[in-house]
């Protein structure tokens, strides 16, 4: 939009101060943004009020609540009452004590297999855009083998054959499985990236690879990287839910998979135990669509191609 | 020749709701197009004339407002019914978009979006008749009818803009609206493209209406020019008198943007005009030329000029068209 | 004059790409037989995925045969010697028999290429019966939502299909026992909970092909909850992507109802991404069955699948994982050529 030029002389600053100056600006514009779009602060309250929990769940409710041997008194999958509010399990467990310890668990390994997505997908990536010769090709035909072997059946196979399941074991395994569509999307960006004039600039001016890499191409490519990485948590929660409920997670880690695993177990849906069933299901859906809407908010944002509309 | 203009805008208004308020884009345009006459609309890009050309064929988006008349031959498009209104569209005015690459549908071959107004609006025409009608389209935009088969993508540019005229000419209208119809190709095809439409308007008698950002091609080749900037007309007259002896300080502006051939002078000082077109919705006070204008006087930033009489058959709205008329 | 001169003139304009009916047609077919090409590099990438993945286990791969006691001692030795071989000689014999076929299964005792093939027709049912429900919903879905960008029938429902897209779909399942089958509430518990077909009915026959919808309807529903939102999310996108381009400009122009602009230009254009995903996706779906299979008893892949990972048998595993991949790639290379069909742009 053209507006009449308002610009006042800059006084002299040191180009670290324009510098961060702009970022500010910049991170203010993409905080106006953001919070214009009612899908993304909705996504924004959800996933804050499942981080608050995870984190005061030490607070909520003690441990010792979650050891089976501690809970043999109490009536084993009681429906919802006063002494508790979600019912209990077929261990007598109070299941709203499992289901909000259950959110650090799915939290941490989404989290945490994501990072590894992203760094795998991000340097695969970029290194598949930036080099021309046969790395660059290798590089991305091994993104395009790796898109066609089916996720689930491959976590699935891949945990079951790694056999002793730690939460890192699920971790790794959710990690390595997951960044080829990261891949394919960073190698797009780099390319468009690579053709820009002021990386012509920097390969004349004796830039190496990797500061061609580092110094351009990564600043451009990580809003998308950061926007998809967001949708990959939603994607790897819900794959850790199905793990877990294939029996393949970590059996001492009580997150929601888990505890629809033992529902299933116990017969709860043929036995109308909808407490059991119902709040792990509800949250493992409200945390996923909370990711999902802030990366497609954010998809929004921060690539303006797509309308903010 | 008829007294009914075949097209004509009454004090056309229109407005887009944004985000940030109202955007009047066009702000009271009166222009008439005959039968057999060829008129121009020059301006730079954001004046308002694309907008003009969504308005004849009522194809502007819902948020935006338009007031005024649009009479296709004595009919108000603005208060038409949507069936009168489809029968109008391409039967009575048909427009050759600008940019031909994405007018046309990529995954449909040529013959059949040639087809398809012809089947849309002669409900007599058989399969027949439609291939025939569309082989001599082809033929008459010198393409060769074998092109029906082909695709967009196949096609070069100029290729692609003549199947457009092609499309236009299916329904044998009597208004032919060009929307920037040579942007976007090169020189040579633009010469052509030209030369082809011009000689389709006068040979078919049809009223047509050329917009361009480029006053030269439209003072050789049109009858009459209107010139825009900022939503309004600000110099209307025959089109070679407005292009050799420009009234208004930007037409004087927009006729010497581009070096006359021949002409030395021109070519060492290009005078192009510093600054950018003033935005729609924030414009300036009094004459919205002002902040730009060479010649500015104090009067101009509070007076807002309507047009003006400034010789035979023109007008133009400047306060400096008053001393200027009686010297010339 | 001027027109003659000007149709003169076009034959300077240079002609990208001469229009020629056999021109087109040897297009796909160099198309068809590229992508063919690249889907064998695929799968020789595969083969050797598959065949390291499973040399990764600790342990005597042939133990796990002891528990099976209708394997005579003769088999076993001769199980744990292929099993135990050097590394290439192990792969001469995996090239010969990638899908190990004649392997044996360590869960049942029985050729792999027995338990796969009783299984595959429920699965493909199944996959059936989701892809279509799911595609007409999701499609229709998107189509209106798009089209009417911004409307109340938009907003409604690509919240509701956000929603289904962040379910698991064995969730769902569970729910759909817990309402349907077992009954609660005003819920009936109509629709049986397990199984694909009522014991001794021939599927032929039509009491056959009734008991398998009634068994199928659930399942179905779960899965294709999921990827209808899939569906419906994308076509709205591509719509709402087509909604700005000139050529939809043209047709409102020459008079054409809104409908017809939609239907006629608007959706075929808009449809590429979605039909490519469709396919993609049945090839997902057959592995992707493994928990809804699980939670129905439904005696497909899916549940092979699941009971081979319970009962640790890998060969059974490996064959599995090979028939998904290979689906996958198959469908994969359908889908372009769909999309090569459709889209004259893609074949030059």
């Amino acid at each position: 939009m053209r507006r009449a030029s308002t610009v006042t002389t800059p006084r002299k600053l040191s180009p670290y101060a324009i510098a961060r100056t702009r970022r500010k600006k910049s991170l203010q514009r993409f905080a106006q943004a953001f919070f214009g779009q009612p899908a993304g602060v909705i996504g924004l309250v959800i996933l804050s009020v499942f981080v608050l929990l995870a984190v005061s769940a030490p607070l909520l409710f003690d441990r010792e609540m979650l050891d089976i041997t501690k809970t043999l008194g109490n009536e084993s999958l009681e429906p919802p009452n006063g002494d508790f509010w979600l019912g209990t399990d077929e261990n007598g467990r109070s299941i709203l004590a499992v289901l909000v310890w259950g959110a650090r668990a799915s939290l941490v390994v989404g989290l945490a297999a994501s990072l590894i997505s992203m760094v795998l997908g991000t340097l695969i990536g970029i290194g598949s855009g930036h080099y021309t010769g046969l790395a660059g090709s290798a590089l991305q035909r091994l993104t395009d083998w790796f898109l066609v072997i089916p996720f689930i059946p491959l976590v699935v196979v891949l945990a079951a054959v790694l056999g002793q399941r730690g939460l890192g074991t699920i971790v790794l395994v959710l990690g390595v499985t997951s960044w080829p569509g990261t891949a394919r999307l960073v190698r797009a960006q780099t390319l468009s990236v690579e053709g820009r004039p002021y990386l012509e600039r920097a390969k004349v001016l004796g830039d190496s690879d990797w500061q061609q890499m580092t110094k351009h191409v990564l600043p451009n490519v990580m809003p998308l990287v950061i926007a998809n990485t967001t949708l990959t948590v939603a994607i790897v929660i819900l794959s850790e839910t199905t793990l877990a409920f294939l029996g393949l997670g970590d059996p001492f880690l009580d997150s929601w998979g888990t505890m629809l695993d033992k529902a299933t177990g116990a017969g709860a849906a043929s036995t109308g135990a909808w407490w059991y069933l119902l709040p792990p299901g509800i949250c493992v859906i409200l945390v996923v669509l909370a990711f999902t809407l802030i990366g497609r908010t954010l998809e929004v944002v921060l690539n303006p191609r797509l309308g903010s509309e | 020749m008829s007294d009914v203009a075949a097209l004509e805008l009454r004090d056309v208004h229109v407005t887009y709701r944004t985000r940030e308020g109202p955007v009047p884009a066009v702000r009271g345009v009166d222009l008439s197009v005959f039968a057999g006459e060829v008129v121009g609309v020059a301006g730079e890009s954001g004046c308002g004339k694309s907008t003009i050309v969504s308005t004849i064929l009522r194809l502007f988006p819902a948020s935006a407002t338009v007031t005024g008349e649009v009479l296709l031959d004595g009919e108000n498009v603005l208060t038409m019914r949507w069936g009168r209104m489809r029968a109008v569209r391409w039967g009575v005015a048909s427009v050759v978009f600008q940019g031909a690459l994405h007018s046309l549908n990529p995954i449909q071959r040529i013959g059949t979006q040639l087809v398809e107004p012809i089947f849309l609006h002669d409900k007599l025409a058989t399969d027949n008749s439609a291939a025939t009608k569309v082989r001599t389209l082809l033929e008459q935009v010198g393409l060769p009818a074998r092109h029906a088969d082909a695709y967009p993508h196949q096609l070069s540019g100029g290729q692609k803009q003549r199947v457009m005229i092609a499309l236009a000419l299916a329904c044998d209208p009597q208004v032919l609206i060009c929307d920037e119809p040579t942007t976007a190709l090169d020189v040579m095809v633009q010469a052509q493209i030209l030369e082809l439409l011009i000689g389709i308007a006068r040979e078919r008698s049809m009223a047509m209406l050329l917009i361009s950002h480029d006053l030269s091609v439209l003072g050789t080749s049109c009858d009459r020019v209107a010139v825009m900037y900022a939503g309004r007309i600000i110099e209307h007259g025959p089109a070679r008198a407005v292009f050799d002896w420009p009234e208004h300080p930007y037409t004087r502006a927009l006729s010497s943007a581009f070096p006359t051939i021949g002409d030395a002078a021109s070519r060492y000082a290009p005078s192009g005009l510093p600054g950018d077109p003033p935005f729609p919705g924030d414009l300036p006070s009094g004459c919205p030329f002002h902040p730009r204008c060479p010649s500015a006087l104090p009067v101009c930033p509070t007076v807002d000029v309507k047009l003006l009489p400034a010789g035979p058959g023109r007008t133009a709205a400047c306060v400096l068209v008053d001393q200027s008329v009686p010297t010339r | 004059m001027a027109v003659a001169a000007a149709v003169r003139a076009a034959d300077s304009d240079p002609e990208p790409q001469r229009p020629a009916r056999g021109g087109q047609q040897g297009g796909l077919g160099r198309f068809i037989g590229y992508r063919l090409v690249a889907g064998l590099g695929t799968l020789v990438f595969v083969l050797l995925f598959n065949f390291f993945l499973f040399r990764m286990l600790p342990g005597d791969p042939a133990a796990r045969y002891r528990a099976v006691k209708s394997i005579s001692p003769a088999d076993l030795a001769k199980i744990r010697d292929e099993l135990t071989a050097p590394l290439p000689q192990q792969f001469v014999a995996y090239l010969k028999d990638p899908l190990a076929l004649d392997g044996i299964s360590s869960w049942k005792g029985q050729p792999v290429w027995d338990l796969v093939q009783g299984r595959a027709w429920p699965t493909l049912v199944l996959l059936g019966a989701t892809t279509i429900v799911a595609v007409v919903i999701g499609v229709w879905i998107g189509i209106k939502a798009g089209w009417n960008r911004g409307s109340r029938f938009d907003k409604v429902s690509t919240a509701v299909t956000l929603l289904f897209y962040a379910t698991p779909e064995f969730w769902l399942g569970l729910l759909l026992i817990l309402l349907f089958s077992t009954g609660i509430g005003f819920f009936p518990g109509i629709f049986p909970s397990g199984g694909v077909i009522d014991s001794g009915i021939d599927p032929l026959s039509f009491e056959g092909i009734t008991s398998i919808a009634d068994h199928t309807v659930l399942p179905a529903v779960a899965l294709a909850a999921v990827y209808l939102a899939e569906y419906s999310l994308i076509m709205r996108a591509s719509m709402v992507d087509e909604l700005g381009q000139d050529y939809l400009m043209t047709a409102r122009a020459k008079g054409m109802m809104d409908h017809m602009v939609r239907r006629r230009h608007a959706v075929p254009n808009a449809s590429l991404p979605t039909i490519t995903l469709i396919f993609l996706n049945i090839g997902f779906i057959i592995g992707g069955a493994i928990t809804v299979e699980t939670v129905f008893s439904y005696p497909g892949l899916g549940l092979l699948t699941f009971e081979a990972v319970s009962e640790q048998d890998y060969v059974l595993m490996q064959a599995l994982f090979l028939v998904f991949t290979m689906s996958v790639i198959v469908f994969n290379i359908i889908a372009d050529i769909v999309i090569a069909v459709i889209d004259p742009r893609i074949r030059t």
